[in-house]
């Protein structure tokens, strides 16, 4: 059997567990293409105007599988920590997908850590059960699915970008030549699905990395750090991947050895709107280097470099002491 | 301490009657205007939901007006309301507005825990006093809703043009200027008095309009261009998805008082299209959709702001009630550039094709 995986949202932070978990129940993990102009088209085609720019992708990444897998993968992700949410988007995601024609079934399980007593287990018995009745068959494989995800995580933590964390688990490491010798550090800060999407962010880690920049995400500062940042809002916020984007941001703007963040923000996003609001505000009283990049279907290429070598020409000259910045 | 509050629509007369009631000096800002928008816009983020950057224009003004302290409600999310409070106070503060926030989380599990916090607002008031003033301002949200649903009765057949919208300003001032419960029930009766004065051609045709969707956008006039007298002067009965005392009803006191449209059921007929809530009203918007269509209603428009999250998922998934139930739908999406004049016209077209779809209809039978 052929499971889909839309390579959009959540899919950068757990895809080597749903791979694990899938191939040890004896399935085929399908992942679909990278993100082109041809499968946004797509999205833009099927979502309705008013959704985010990673939501209309995923429409995208979804109808590409069409065709191809048995099953699309799809759970409905309503909160994967006590008290936290996702986005209200997460929440309707299946249902607004379950309307497009063509496709096959969607594995749309809830997974909803909300409340403390929600048993995960039982979401993962739910969707073992699809491929085998054997109940040791399911804990084995999540157990695997598990450890892989630990792999993952500390592979990110070492500061290796979801990509090539994946490459090292697969073994599939290429010999790149190493880029230019970094002279700064910035970080970037954003939503997964819109940093590490090559095409979404016009390539923008690579593009900053080319440019003699070493680049920090959220994901490679461990949880503890990123939850006591966060924890000096005055009241919590109730998005988990909002939550680890303050965190970061608090965590690098005060770091000596970070010259400059970049935050990038999906166009009308809602979380975005209010964490970038409060990020922007702290960069702004630490006085550091801060650049806003919002992502929308129209972005130009050129207009996004253009912004990035001015942003780092004004790194290195505040680094270089230059006065009146 | 002078408490001001953000508006929503009529909202301002029982959230007043209640502090008043407890002895709390209150500022009412003044109604949202084109100044208190233009002062959100400015000082609020750009990608904001509109209620957000009104909110902040309300305090704005408010405290030109010498309030120094904000209460306004909480939540838990997922939808940004929840976390509106603690923007708005972090902008007032970089601005030199700075005021004292009190933030009404709602109740988790009982309603209770909301007695506690107005308890705290009112200081030295017995609990007795605090119960009476709460039902003080519900019995007033109650008067108000039911002005307002006998303004949407009115308005598509009154024969004075203008009448209904007097008649409805003179009922609210009256329900607002009530001090006392026994106060109230008077201006209760001669409000609906009033309102049941308006001559009205009963042969009129009209057309049955649902408007769902975001609830700021539908309780708030300015916000949606006073969609719903527009509508009524149009020749349309409108129903709203959600009144005031309803929203307060399911939001504050946790659906304690039976016999109100409850969101529950709303949500209960929302199911195979949207089903899961989404934050915000979006499933209470779809299931609502379903509810009017069920009813032998004309139309529906579903209405929020710009960037709502909530609402976009209900919009992702109204094409399919309207398919399956053959209603038409219109989506009016507000932001600070909305013009009245734009929104008519898309009105008036909506009506035509409602007044044609049910002429054909009538002469296929
Ligand atoms: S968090 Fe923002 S970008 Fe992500 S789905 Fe929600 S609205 Fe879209
Ligand atoms: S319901 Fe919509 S408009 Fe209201 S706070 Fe939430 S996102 Fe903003």
């Amino acid at each position: 059997m052929r499971v889909g995986i839309p390579r959009a949202l959540l899919y950068y932070y757990y895809y080597p567990m749903w791979k694990v978990f899938f191939e040890e129940l004896g399935a085929e993990a399908v992942i679909s293409s990278q993100s082109t102009k041809g499968i946004l088209a797509q999205g833009l085609k099927h979502a309705v105007d008013e959704v985010c720019l990673p939501v209309k992708l995923s429409f995208g990444h979804v109808l590409d599988l069409a065709g191809k897998v048995d099953y699309i993968f799809l759970p409905r992700i309503v909160s994967v920590e006590h008290r936290k949410y996702i986005c209200p988007k997460f929440l309707g995601l299946p249902d607004m997908i379950r309307r497009l024609e063509g496709l096959p079934p969607l594995l749309d399980v809830e997974v909803d850590m909300y409340r403390k007593n929600w048993d995960l287990y039982q979401a993962i018995k739910e969707t073992g059960s699809f491929f085998t009745n054997s109940r040791l068959k399911i804990w084995m494989a999540y157990h695997r699915s598990v450890q892989a995800l630990h792999r993952y995580c500390r592979l990110l933590q070492l500061g290796l970008m979801p990509a090539e964390a994946l490459a090292v688990l697969e073994n599939k490491v290429k010999n790149e030549p190493l880029p230019y010798p970094a002279d700064l550090n910035v970080a970037v800060i954003g939503h997964p699905y819109n940093i590490y999407d090559p095409y979404i962010s016009m390539d923008l880690i690579r593009r900053l990395r080319a440019m003699g920049a070493n680049v920090f995400t959220a994901e490679h500062i461990p949880e503890k750090i990123l939850k006591s940042n966060a924890s000096r809002l005055p009241k919590k916020l109730f998005w988990t991947l909002g939550q680890r984007m303050i965190g970061a941001a608090f965590h690098y703007l005060e770091r000596p050895d970070v010259s400059g963040v970049v935050h990038v923000a999906a166009f009308a996003c809602g979380p975005d709107s209010m964490t970038g609001e409060l990020i922007e505000r702290h960069a702004r009283a630490r006085r550091v280097p801060y650049l806003n990049l919002t992502l929308d279907e129209h972005t130009g290429e050129a207009g996004v470099v253009t912004r990035l070598e001015a942003f780092l020409d004004m790194v290195r000259w505040k680094k270089a002491g230059a006065v009146g910045i | 301490m002078r408490v001001t509050f953000p508006h929503m629509g009529n909202l301002y007369i029982p959230l007043k009657a209640m502090l008043q009631y407890l002895g709390v000096d209150v500022v009412v800002p003044p109604l949202s205007s084109k100044k208190t928008l233009t002062l959100g816009v400015k000082h609020g983020p750009e990608f904001a939901c509109m209620p957000l950057k009104l909110n902040l224009g309300n305090f704005m003004e408010a405290r030109e007006l010498g309030a120094d302290t904000i209460i306004m409600a909480g939540g838990c999310g997922p939808c940004r309301f929840g976390y509106y409070a603690q923007i708005e106070n972090a902008i007032l503060k970089d601005i030199a507005y700075e005021m004292q926030l009190i933030v009404l989380e709602p109740p988790e599990k009982h309603i209770s825990e909301l007695l506690v916090k107005i308890k705290r607002i009112a200081g030295q008031r017995s609990w007795w006093q605090v119960i009476q003033a709460i039902r003080f301002g519900y019995k007033k949200a109650r008067a108000v809703d039911e002005v307002e649903m006998a303004a949407f009765q009115a308005r598509p057949r009154e024969l004075v043009a203008g009448a209904t919208d007097a008649a409805y300003h003179e009922a609210l001032a009256l329900i607002d200027g009530a001090s006392s419960l026994s106060e109230l029930e008077f201006a209760r009766e001669n409000a609906g008095q009033i309102m049941a004065g308006v001559a009205r051609d009963h042969n009129r045709p009209v057309l049955k309009i649902g408007v769902i969707g975001e609830i700021y956008t539908l309780l708030e006039p300015f916000s949606n261009q006073g969609l719903e007298r527009h509508l009524g002067l149009l020749g349309a009965l409108v129903d709203r998805s959600i009144y005031l005392s309803e929203w307060i009803n399911d939001h504050l006191f946790l659906g304690l008082i039976k016999g109100l449209r409850s969101s529950k059921e709303a949500c209960a007929a929302a199911a195979p299209y949207l089903r899961h809530f989404v934050g915000g009203h979006g499933q209470e918007t779809v299931g609502s959709a379903v509810n009017y269509a069920r009813a032998g209603y004309d139309g529906l428009i579903q209405v929020f702001p710009f960037t709502c999250m909530p609402e976009i998922v209900a919009r992702s998934v109204l094409p399919d009630v309207g398919a399956d139930y053959s209603i038409p739908l219109l989506t009016l999406i507000m932001d600070e550039h909305s013009g009245e004049a734009g929104m008519v016209t898309r009105l008036e077209a909506f009506m035509d094709l409602l007044a044609q779809r049910k002429e054909s209809r009538e002469a296929c039978r």
